[in-house]
């Protein structure tokens, strides 16, 4: 398209607004290529979905969780309870919504442990070589803990001490978050530790020490910003991961309480019902896998549209 | 090469003392006491002598020498006498890690009678999930983007985020319930002595060894696939099509050896995981393995057969990862030379 010198002002101005390119960062570049994936795209309007109907669920459906009336035991799905009822006859759906807030704020409080500790321990390791190697070593020592019966023997153990100091849920709340992400750190660590060591080794940072910025402003005004890419691709998987090992405690029975409607505690209940109420298990499962599947297919977008060689 | 053989071992022992450290400190620290579920009639004096007898009033570091001792020399010298039915030294006398609540039985004796099940399980569902794993990943990076290897990667990614306990339900609730084709429940007194109890045994074992199957081979076909792409891209591979050799040899003979590589110690580092995840499974369908030994353990507060077998999984990770070193070392010179 060319622009003739004959032509008259106004139609030069309206060239010129159209040539004029959009506006591009960062940011925005790899919000482009997140949205060309199809899986993506789907895991975040479900994730959406999702969240906003836990969130306002409670407020349009005004059914109490915790209302027991055994003449309506076992129901399928009616009018009055669109997921059918339990064998007490609590309302499934007002049940599977409440578990949902639950679950969600495990998952995501769990997953800020995990993140701040990884994210710590993976920057000192990278960024000063004397602590490297014990660093490391640490974390190998402790990918070698096995996961599931060390979470298992922590809270039967601690259960009661923390139930005695901060009530029934908070205290069970506390010790499932913070035993979740005690054990979920390692990951994260490895995978800041190895970009910190690449971005280390870049000009700006030569430069920025030779100029003689102090080390803790060049941890966070250069090394941060630019490890956090694979954080946020850690921190979206860890909730997923976070949920999931919540979900599989509180169906050995040792989440949280009989009372508190957890999702994998929906499980446990209504998994020696299966024979007359196998909705009471379906809806949970589908929840719960729902949530893990669209976070992981967010997840797995991230990853790609924020690595750099794969853009554009 | 030998040095970094004797390298690798010799710093899995100190991990593995590290972690029997950890076990061993934080089941003591609990609260929890096996006094504790006696009647309250029982005067205090007799509760002293109980837990004398079994030596709690020793200070902590007897304590933990003391274990450590039983489950390093006394208790693999038990295994070796159970399993090979000879006598090494003096074995009746010997100090043993017993059970407290199945009065005083020693805890390896229940792991000897409950592992058989769980290997039959998670070898099984390993084995397969294997052998599906491999090819499938192989086939969906080869033909990368095509409608096989895309609804293989969403399979894939469902199989790993549908938690076992919820693919092990669907699967009572549509096999065992509507269709009737399976049992629901372990039959865990059937011997296989002629081709009906063989059957039999299959029937039962395929849900489990399915469900646990289906995590895995998603875990696996990913990182397979993603492994095989990465050295399809590589230059010996352009070469080798470009001095026309067909598809189906550059990819059997070259790209699988090398791409199997990590693959294999995946494969190696998985085998901790599966038992892991049939925890969960033996719950489901009350097979009576490890797993559910370590869970009715937790709930009966039974603390030496908590400790025992929370080291036993510690144990199995530590030793695979020795041997996933030691197998890519093996298979992949690079790494022996660094």
């Amino acid at each position: 398209m060319s622009v003739q010198s004959g032509t008259a002002p106004a139609a030069n101005i309206e060239l010129t607004r159209e040539l004029k390119k959009p506006h591009r960062t960062l940011w925005g570049d790899a919000w482009v290529q997140f949205r060309r994936n199809r899986l993506a795209m789907f895991g975040l309007i479900t994730l959406i979905l999702l969240v906003l109907g836990i969130l306002l669920g409670p407020l349009v459906y005004r059914v109490d969780p915790d209302y027991i009336d055994i003449t309506q035991s076992n129901l399928g799905l009616t009018a009055e309870h669109p997921f059918g009822t339990d064998d007490l006859g609590r309302d499934t759906l007002a049940r599977n919504l409440y578990g949902g807030r639950i679950s969600l704020a495990v998952g995501v409080v769990a997953m800020l442990i995990a993140i701040f500790f990884g994210t710590t321990i993976g920057l000192l390791s990278g960024f000063f070589p004397a602590l490297d190697n014990p660093l490391m070593r640490f974390t190998d020592m402790m990918l070698a803990l096995p996961q599931l019966p060390l979470l298992l023997v922590i809270i039967m153990l601690f259960r009661d001490t923390l139930r005695s100091l901060f009530g029934p849920e908070v205290g069970i709340f506390m010790l499932i978050v913070f035993v979740i992400g005690i054990l979920g750190w390692m990951p994260t660590a490895r995978v800041v530790r190895g970009s910190v060591l690449s971005v280390k080794k870049k000009e700006f940072v030569e430069a920025a020490v030779n100029i003689g910025v102090g080390q803790s402003a060049i941890l966070r005004r250069h090394i941060l910003p630019n490890v956090l890419s694979p954080i946020i691709v850690s921190a979206t998987l860890s909730v997923a991961s976070a949920i999931l090992t919540e979900s599989a405690l509180s169906f050995l029975g040792l989440g949280f309480p009989p009372d508190v409607p957890t999702w994998g505690r929906l499980l446990f209940d209504g998994k020696d019902f299966l024979t007359f109420t196998p909705w009471v298990v379906i809806w949970p499962g589908l929840f719960i896998s729902l949530t893990i599947l669209s976070i992981n297919f967010m997840g797995d977008g991230l990853r790609d549209a924020l690595d750099p060689r794969m853009r554009g | 090469m030998g040095t970094y053989f004797v390298r690798r071992l010799l710093t899995a022992i100190p991990t593995l003392l590290a972690i029997s450290f950890v076990i061993f400190a934080i089941l003591d620290l609990a609260p929890g006491d096996p006094t504790g579920t006696l009647p309250p009639q029982i005067k205090m004096e007799v509760r002293e002598q109980i837990r004398k007898a079994l030596g709690l009033d020793e200070p902590f570091h007897v304590r933990y020498l003391l274990w450590l001792k039983q489950f390093f020399i006394n208790e693999p010298l038990n295994i070796v006498e159970q399993v090979f039915n000879v006598k090494i030294g003096d074995s009746t006398n010997r100090l043993r890690v017993t059970s407290w609540s199945s009065r005083g039985k020693p805890v390896v004796d229940l792991i000897v009678e409950r592992t058989p099940q769980t290997l039959w399980v998670v070898g099984f569902a390993y084995l397969l999930s294997v052998l599906i794993a491999i090819p499938l990943g192989v086939v969906g990076a080869v033909r990368q983007n095509s409608i096989f290897d895309q609804i293989s990667t969403v399979m894939a990614v469902i199989g790993y985020s549908v938690p076992t306990f919820f693919t092990g339900l669907l699967a009572i609730v549509i096999f065992s319930v509507h269709l009737k084709w399976f049992p629901s429940v372990y039959n865990t007194t059937l011997k296989v002595t002629d081709w009906a109890s063989f059957v039999a045994q299959i029937k039962q074992m395929i849900m489990p060894v399915a469900v646990l199957a289906f995590f895995q081979t998603a875990a696996l076909s990913r990182y397979t696939r993603s492994a095989v792409l990465d050295n399809l891209k590589q230059d010996y591979v352009r070469t080798a099509y470009a001095k026309g050799f067909r598809e189906h040899y550059v990819v059997i003979r070259h790209v699988l050896r090398n791409s199997l590589i990590p693959v294999v110690t995946l494969v190696a580092l998985g085998i901790p995981q599966i038992f892991a995840g049939a925890i969960i499974t033996e719950q489901i369908f009350r097979v009576n393995g490890l797993g559910s030994l370590l869970i009715i353990a937790i709930q009966s507060f039974d603390i030496p057969v908590v400790q025992t077998t929370t080291f036993i999984f510690a144990v199995l990770i530590v030793a695979f990862n020795l041997i996933a070193d030691i197998v890519y070392g093996i298979l992949d010179p690079r790494i022996t030379y660094s």
